[in-house]
């Protein structure tokens, strides 16, 4: 009996090993990429071409040893003896690993009679970090910095610093003001008559079917024509009026499910409708409130595709400086790694910080059109 | 006594200020105010060189108090009136500023999208269907429609597949939170953000002597004794490379709302079919697939809908070349490069139609599932 058991609980921990192996390695392959962004910014770009990412981290690797003159009496198209091996010019161009574990490598053309020899050995305690990147990335002044060979190069920096506030007056009060208005029009759907208010809220819930890029090309026109394009408010407003309709639903479903006595007893006691739904509905209704205010947020500090028609190169937000950096500069990976990250930075701070509302106003947010 | 006078007079001035003409004039008086105010702002952050700090706070205290005015001042408006109008007009206070934003910004748009896709390319002449024949024959169309029908049929796939599979292995850990902390963790970052990781993933430096690739991707081939590769520019297996960064980004959506789904399940179901000596794979087949059916649903159309409208991550990685093409992308290069609206309305409204019936099934799923 009591071997049965062992042998059960054996298998059960063989089998959370299981488990947990697999879970971990997902969660590798979920995670390296960013990792490997985020070293990357730290570190200097001579480096960056040279040598991959992980190179950071302590390893094995080849190390310069020693350095031979080949004598000018040796005749290097005949194999000829040199740190213990014997080889000719071709072979030690390729490199010759001996069976003591060097590496031998002829280093340039014949004329340059040098041998280098490597050893293995640990190395990378000492990756040359930085922050020069992020400083580059941010300023939109000249700036220079040097490649792969060492040659010094100078470009116009894309103002990441500049296009983060402008993505903050961009974001905030496309978020704030959608919940406002939105939050008025749940009052009035839920707890005001009128006419035609089924039809109304009908409409209003239809319209999350609509993508945003039936919406573009009109509204391109009316913004060309009213000259607001390339503003803030051209970007609050189509922000606003693309979040509405999931607004007006999800606030609705909220608003609507308050117990009906809160109401009538502050209607009693002679208060108006403005004053309940300022007074007392929009403190009731935060939960609600803050996890719409999170999916907006992200969903507009991440948007690219309404901050590329409707900004154009004016008041660049993060995505599109960034997206821009990728066609002008797609190989200065210092330089787009720091940029992505500064991109980053808030909303994984809203991710980490606010887990469980973020989470569930990304639930909400998903039927958004 | 000196100051009686001047009572009288303050007395007065209330008493003409709060009846008839007086009245009129304050009700006039203050809109107009809060019009002035509103003007200079705009007035300001349009033409001001003033430090782009400034700029922005102003920006954000002007949006966001302008609106908060407007909804005061027009409520104080109405107010005034006698009770039987207050009722009648307070409801447009509420509902009016909404339903007047998305008449401009989603209704008639779509109206007017409609009547673009049956003009030319600068709108002046109707040309009938041209632009659908377009939008379904065409060679460059129907590469798009491919890809799409790739990243549709791969992305939600293999999202939804490893979220399921993720939740119902994180179930059974007491480090749940933060293996799905991880996996979740890259629907907080822009598509944008995401291209330019995947792209040092797939960096090429090419061959040549003491190239070292930094690329993570070429670097594992090599060391697995392969030759490295431009990956993005080889069609057609570059599209599966893009639909890794989908799969990347919604895995965790599935995983999230597939594992509340599953913590639903009642435990004693899951018991009595164990104890009935049922597997873990019969288990999983037999009784927890059928039980949270309605909600696999549900995620596979939501990451659906995104997979047909996806656009930024093509943008960003390839530009839609090299056999990459999708819908939206095709929209965007219609409209902004080519300056043919009438093709670009007509994707615009076949993307419409694609997405409605998906729509409407996942917003009655919604409302059974209640978001708050």
């Amino acid at each position: 009996m009591s071997g049965v058991k062992s042998s059960q609980k054996g298998q059960k921990r063989l089998g959370s090993l299981f488990v947990n192996g697999v879970l971990i390695l997902i969660c590798l392959i979920w995670l390296i990429p960013t990792i490997g962004v985020f070293i990357t910014s730290f570190r200097n770009s001579e480096d960056i071409y040279s040598s991959g990412w992980w190179t950071v981290f302590p390893h094995r690797g080849w190390v310069k040893v020693e350095e031979i003159r080949v004598p000018e009496s040796v005749d290097v198209d005949q194999p000829f003896e040199i740190a213990g091996i014997t080889a000719d010019f071709a072979t030690l161009r390729q490199g010759v690993t001996t069976p003591d574990g060097r590496k031998i490598t002829w280093i340039g053309n014949k004329r340059s009679r040098l041998v280098v020899v490597e050893e293995k050995r640990w190395v990378g305690f000492s990756a040359r970090l930085t922050l020069d990147n992020y400083r580059d990335t941010l300023s939109g002044k000249e700036i220079r910095f040097r490649d792969a060979s060492g040659n010094e190069i100078t470009r116009k920096g894309n103002n990441l610093g500049g296009a983060f506030l402008n993505s903050i007056a961009v974001a905030v009060p496309s978020t704030i003001i959608p919940i406002l208005i939105a939050a008025f029009a749940a009052y009035g759907f839920a707890w005001l008559n009128f006419p035609g208010r089924k039809v109304l809220f009908t409409l209003v819930v239809a319209l999350l079917v609509v993508p945003l890029q039936i919406a573009l090309v009109p509204i391109l026109r009316d913004y060309t024509q009213l000259n607001l394009n390339g503003t803030y408010l051209a970007m609050w407003l189509a922000h606003t009026g693309f979040g509405l309709p999931l607004a007006v639903y999800l606030l609705f479903n909220y608003i609507g499910s308050l117990p009906r006595d809160i109401l009538e007893s502050a209607f009693i006691d002679g208060a108006s409708h403005f004053t309940i739904f300022t007074r007392l509905i929009l403190p009731l209704s935060i939960p609600a409130l803050a996890s719409f205010a999170i999916f907006q947020f992200l969903w507009v500090w991440n948007d690219y595709l309404v901050a590329l028609v409707f900004l154009g190169d004016q008041n660049r937000v993060v995505t599109s400086a960034l997206a821009a950096m990728v066609g002008e500069k797609g190989q200065d990976w210092h330089l787009l790694t720091s940029g992505a990250f500064v991109s980053m930075i808030l909303p994984l701070t809203v991710f980490f910080a606010l887990q469980r509302y973020f989470v569930r106003g990304l639930m909400a947010g998903s039927v958004k059109g | 006594m000196q100051s009686q006078p001047r009572v009288n007079a303050l007395n007065q001035l209330v008493n003409w200020l709060t009846t008839g003409v007086g009245r009129i004039l304050v009700s006039l008086f203050v809109p107009f105010v809060t019009f002035l105010v509103l003007w200079r702002g705009f007035i300001f952050l349009r033409d001001s060189n003033a430090p782009q700090l400034i700029i922005v706070l102003v920006a954000i205290v002007w949006g966001v108090g302008g609106v908060a005015l407007l909804y005061g001042v027009s409520n104080w408006l109405v107010e005034k009136l006698s009770g039987e109008w207050v009722r009648r007009l307070q409801p447009f206070i509420f509902i009016g500023p909404a339903v007047a934003i998305l008449f401009w910004y989603l209704f008639l748009p779509t109206i007017r999208t409609l009547v673009l896709s049956f003009q030319d390319g600068l709108g002046r002449n109707f040309v009938g269907i041209q632009n659908y024949i377009f939008a379904f024959t065409d060679r460059v169309m129907l590469e798009a429609f491919r890809n799409n029908l790739l990243w549709m049929i791969l992305g939600t796939g293999f999202s939804v597949g490893l979220g399921l599979l993720i939740a119902v292995l994180a179930d059974r850990t007491p480090l749940e939170k933060v293996y799905k902390a991880i996996i979740f963790m890259p629907m907080a970052i822009s598509f944008v953000g995401a291209g330019v990781i995947w792209k040092f993933v797939y960096a090429y430096r090419g061959e040549g002597v003491g190239i070292q690739e930094i690329g993570l991707l070429n670097a594992i081939v090599i060391a697995l004794g392969g030759k490295s590769q431009p990956w993005l520019l080889l069609p057609p297996i570059n599209n599966l490379f893009l639909i890794v960064i989908m799969i990347w980004l919604q895995t965790g959506y599935a995983m999230v709302i597939l594992s509340s789904a599953i913590k639903g399940i009642p435990s004693e179901l899951l018991e009595a079919a164990r104890v009935d000596g049922a597997n873990e794979f019969q288990v999983f087949f037999q009784i927890m697939v059928p039980t949270i059916q309605s909600t696999l649903l549900t995620v596979t159309t939501t990451i659906v809908i995104f997979s047909l409208k996806l656009f930024d991550i093509v943008r960003v990685m390839t530009g839609g070349n090299y056999g990459t093409n999708v819908i939206a992308n095709e929209f965007y290069l219609q409209q902004f490069t080519y300056n043919h609206s009438g093709r670009a309305s007509a994707i615009a409204i076949v993307l419409l139609i694609a997405v409605i019936p998906v729509m409407i099934y996942n917003l009655r799923q919604f409302r059974e599932r209640r978001a708050f």
